[in-house]
């Protein structure tokens, strides 16, 4: 069966089936990256282009050899290094790109709806590599898989997502899948670090790490976005660090089986504290590789693949 | 220790009877009511030998008071005040309990001065002193202090007074922050623009003084703001010493629609006027000033209906020297701790304000509000007492005040009513000889 939607916007528009689906196409695209020559010719002749408006390592790095490894043609532009520099504005931007013929557009950009904007006006496909602090889709699939990966299943898992949510694009995007796939979700913040409204999500809320961590399979530390903290919402680091830090301490309190994810890049010393990352129970790695499949499926039935295939 | 035959007034439990009350260590054992023979006796009967029995006939047994507002001066400014004197005031007062605010020198914006403010107290000896950590670092109103590791190291809420915070964005983060700690916020609610250069109440006695004003909306513009953020994040606020009559009026109707918000005022603003400024009375200059009799009725008529919380003194000791200044140069500030219990008395018999109100306004609501234990004479409770003479009559002088600084708005006036024996943890800690 052909995959019915030529882009990617958000995880809230989608429903379990679909997500389940790109799960399982994970699988068969993982493989590829293990092999003496990675490379399959199913997007030979596509062209996609990636749009990095904002710094990115892993997810820029990740599309890049998922398409690469697809045999699509690959070309990425920055802010710095672009027109952008010279006050063009997005949308003038995609009107040039268009004019090129691409097959997928991928957008990363500072502010939140740009996707779902470019979505409306191109025929191409477009993917979300995170807009502002409204969705990272892929990020919240690679971590789905990963936690799948590791659990074989989804439904009924306590997952804590702690940290900055409100500024948190990951954190949304993992609520709404997390949500739809049956997990239990519990957000961990100081007041001033959660969504005007956030009872309203249908998840649990504490402002406590220690009597949460040990009921959790899956804590899931997220960065300190210094970058979009303007005005006063934290004291210090090291109090930061010692009320929602992941400690060697809290590491210990974890029950048996449970596992740490970070999105990355992460803060040293903030919301990871000396070797909580390197633990044996960090799955962080097994995110990243994931994240290159996740991407693969994503890229493949994006641009008119089948989702029975194998 | 038995306290024998007081006329005991438990605010928690709103009664008021003749009884008996046994203390063990440092709880209450007992409350015995007079006529309750078989429970009186049988524990009489099992009194120890050497146990002290005060004889409390004719006095008022009272939870130790809980004074939510004081200003202890250490570290930093111990010319003015100490912990130790402040905590020998306050017995003398009939206080057993004390929130001191966090404008001392350094400011108690970190661990290390709340301890040492829990250490001083711990060596004086005298009475429960909670430390008020500061909102901001530094009290400058940029960065917000290290809340959670000071609650860890004692602090029982947060606030800017002195120094209040002007930006309503950081207002807000500062509520949203400390509630993640489980800490009250204590707003000292003043436009800073508003009040500018001014030190005492604007009106037709500023002019004709030739003293530069403070508006009643240098106060209600922020009791507005202080609880539309509060509204609006859900999250409780308590708005500090309310001086006007439109202050009172913007909590009524944010009570009425469910706002937590509480709040509190001090005796000086409940029984004295901008009047007293008269001859440059530098003892009636304080933060918010005396305002007008139409503004103190309308604070006596809040506090009656319950619209006012509790009472606080806003302890502020200057030295004699600071005091001595210009009226336009002195501090604002003035000391309360032992005439707090008189200006009870005084409400209760000049405005008829039931005694049970007044009690509880100083012992079981300010307890409620910091979320620690007091305020009541029941089974268990902490034998913090105090054993009042209602009828008492002295005059405030200087050799009758314990603090380090004499400068109280009551000075010379006749108080009603004064504290006997304080008693705190089961110990007598401030007997009056007198």
């Amino acid at each position: 069966m052909k995959w019915p939607y030529k882009d990617l916007i958000g995880i809230q528009g989608m429903d379990a089936g679909e997500i389940e689906t790109i799960l399982e196409m994970t699988t068969s695209f993982k493989e590829i990256s293990k092999r003496d020559i990675k490379k399959v010719p199913v997007l030979r002749g596509k062209t996609v282009v990636l749009l990095f408006y904002e710094p990115s390592t892993r997810t820029r790095l990740s599309f890049e050899l998922a398409a690469k490894r697809l045999s699509a043609d690959t070309v990425a532009l920055g802010a710095s290094g672009s027109s952008f520099e010279k006050g063009e504005t997005i949308m003038d931007a995609i009107d040039n790109v268009m004019a090129m013929n691409p097959d997928c557009i991928v957008i990363r950009y500072p502010y939140a709806g740009i996707p779902e904007k470019v979505s409306r006006t191109v025929p191409c496909s477009v993917i979300n590599a995170g807009d502002g602090y409204h969705e990272h889709p892929t990020q919240a699939l690679l971590d789905m898989y990963s936690i799948k990966e590791r659990f074989g299943y989804i439904q009924g898992l306590n997952v804590a997502i702690v940290g900055d949510i409100v500024h948190s694009r990951v954190a949304r995007s993992n609520v709404y899948g997390l949500k739809k796939m049956g997990a239990k979700v519990t957000l961990v913040a100081p007041g001033t670090l959660l969504p005007y409204g956030v009872q309203g999500w249908g998840v649990r809320v504490s402002h406590e790490l220690d009597p949460v961590i040990p009921q959790m399979d899956v804590v899931m530390m997220l960065r300190v976005q210094k970058e979009r903290i303007l005005g006063p919402f934290l004291s210090t680091d090291r109090e930061y660090a010692q009320f929602y830090g992941l400690t060697k301490k809290r590491v210990g309190m974890m029950g048996p089986g449970a596992v740490i994810m970070h999105p990355g890049p992460m803060n040293r010393g903030v919301e990871i504290v000396h070797e909580g990352a390197d633990f044996s129970r960090s799955i962080i790695l097994d995110q990243v590789e994931n994240g290159l499949a996740v991407r693969m499926a994503l890229l493949y039935l994006s641009l008119g693949g089948e989702t029975d295939v194998d | 220790m038995w306290i024998k035959g007081a006329d005991i007034l438990d605010p928690a439990v709103k009664k008021r009877f003749i009884g008996d009350i046994h203390v063990v260590q440092d709880r209450i054992k007992g409350v015995y009511p007079l006529g309750d023979h078989s429970r009186d006796e049988k524990a009489w009967a099992e009194k120890v030998p050497g146990e002290e029995v005060i004889d409390a006939q004719g006095l008022l047994a009272m939870p130790g008071m809980i004074d939510m507002h004081v200003h202890f001066r250490e570290p930093g400014f111990e010319y003015k005040e100490d912990i130790l004197s402040g905590s020998m005031a306050a017995v003398a007062g009939g206080i057993t309990a004390v929130a001191c605010m966090a404008n001392t020198s350094p400011v108690n914006d970190d661990p290390a001065i709340t301890r040492f403010i829990l250490d001083k107290a711990d060596q004086a000896g005298l009475i429960r002193v909670f430390p008020v950590g500061a909102v901001t670092k530094g009290l400058e109103g940029k960065d917000l202090a290290e809340m959670g590791r000071m609650r860890q190291a004692g602090i029982v809420a947060v606030s800017d007074d002195g120094m209040p915070v002007q930006d309503a964005v950081m207002l807000r983060r500062a509520l949203e922050y400390a509630s993640t700690f489980g800490l009250m916020l204590i707003s000292h609610a003043q436009d800073m623009g508003l009040s500018g250069k001014g030190v005492m109440n604007e009106g037709a006695l500023s002019a004709a003084l030739g003293l530069e004003g403070i508006p009643w909306a240098a106060e209600d513009v922020m009791v507005a703001r202080d609880i539309m953020v509060a509204e609006y994040t859900g999250l409780s606020i308590h708005i500090t010493h309310l001086s006007t009559r439109g202050s009172i009026e913007l909590v009524r109707q944010a009570k009425a629609r469910g706002v937590k918000v509480t709040c509190d005022v001090t005796p000086h603003h409940l029984l004295l006027t901008e009047a007293m400024v008269k001859g440059y009375n530098t003892n009636a200059k304080m933060y918010p000033p005396l305002r007008r009799e139409d503004d103190r009725l309308a604070l006596i008529e809040g506090f009656r209906q319950g619209i006012i919380d509790c009472i606080v003194t806003d302890h502020a000791p200057h030295s004699y020297d600071e005091k001595a200044l210009d009226f336009d140069l002195a501090p604002f500030g003035v000391i309360g701790l032992q005439t707090l219990l008189p200006a009870l008395i005084r409400l209760h018999l000049d405005h008829g304000i039931d005694l049970m109100r007044l009690v509880d306004s100083v012992s079981v609501t300010p307890a409620g509000i910091l979320g620690i234990e007091g305020g009541s004479l029941c089974p268990g409770a902490r034998a913090d007492i105090t054993l009042v003479d209602t009828k008492d009559k002295w005059v405030l002088k200087p050799e009758n005040i314990r603090s380090k600084a004499h400068n109280s708005a009551f000075l010379n006036q006749t108080m009603t009513g004064s504290a006997l024996y304080t008693i705190v943890a089961g110990q007598v800690v401030y007997k009056n000889e007198n």
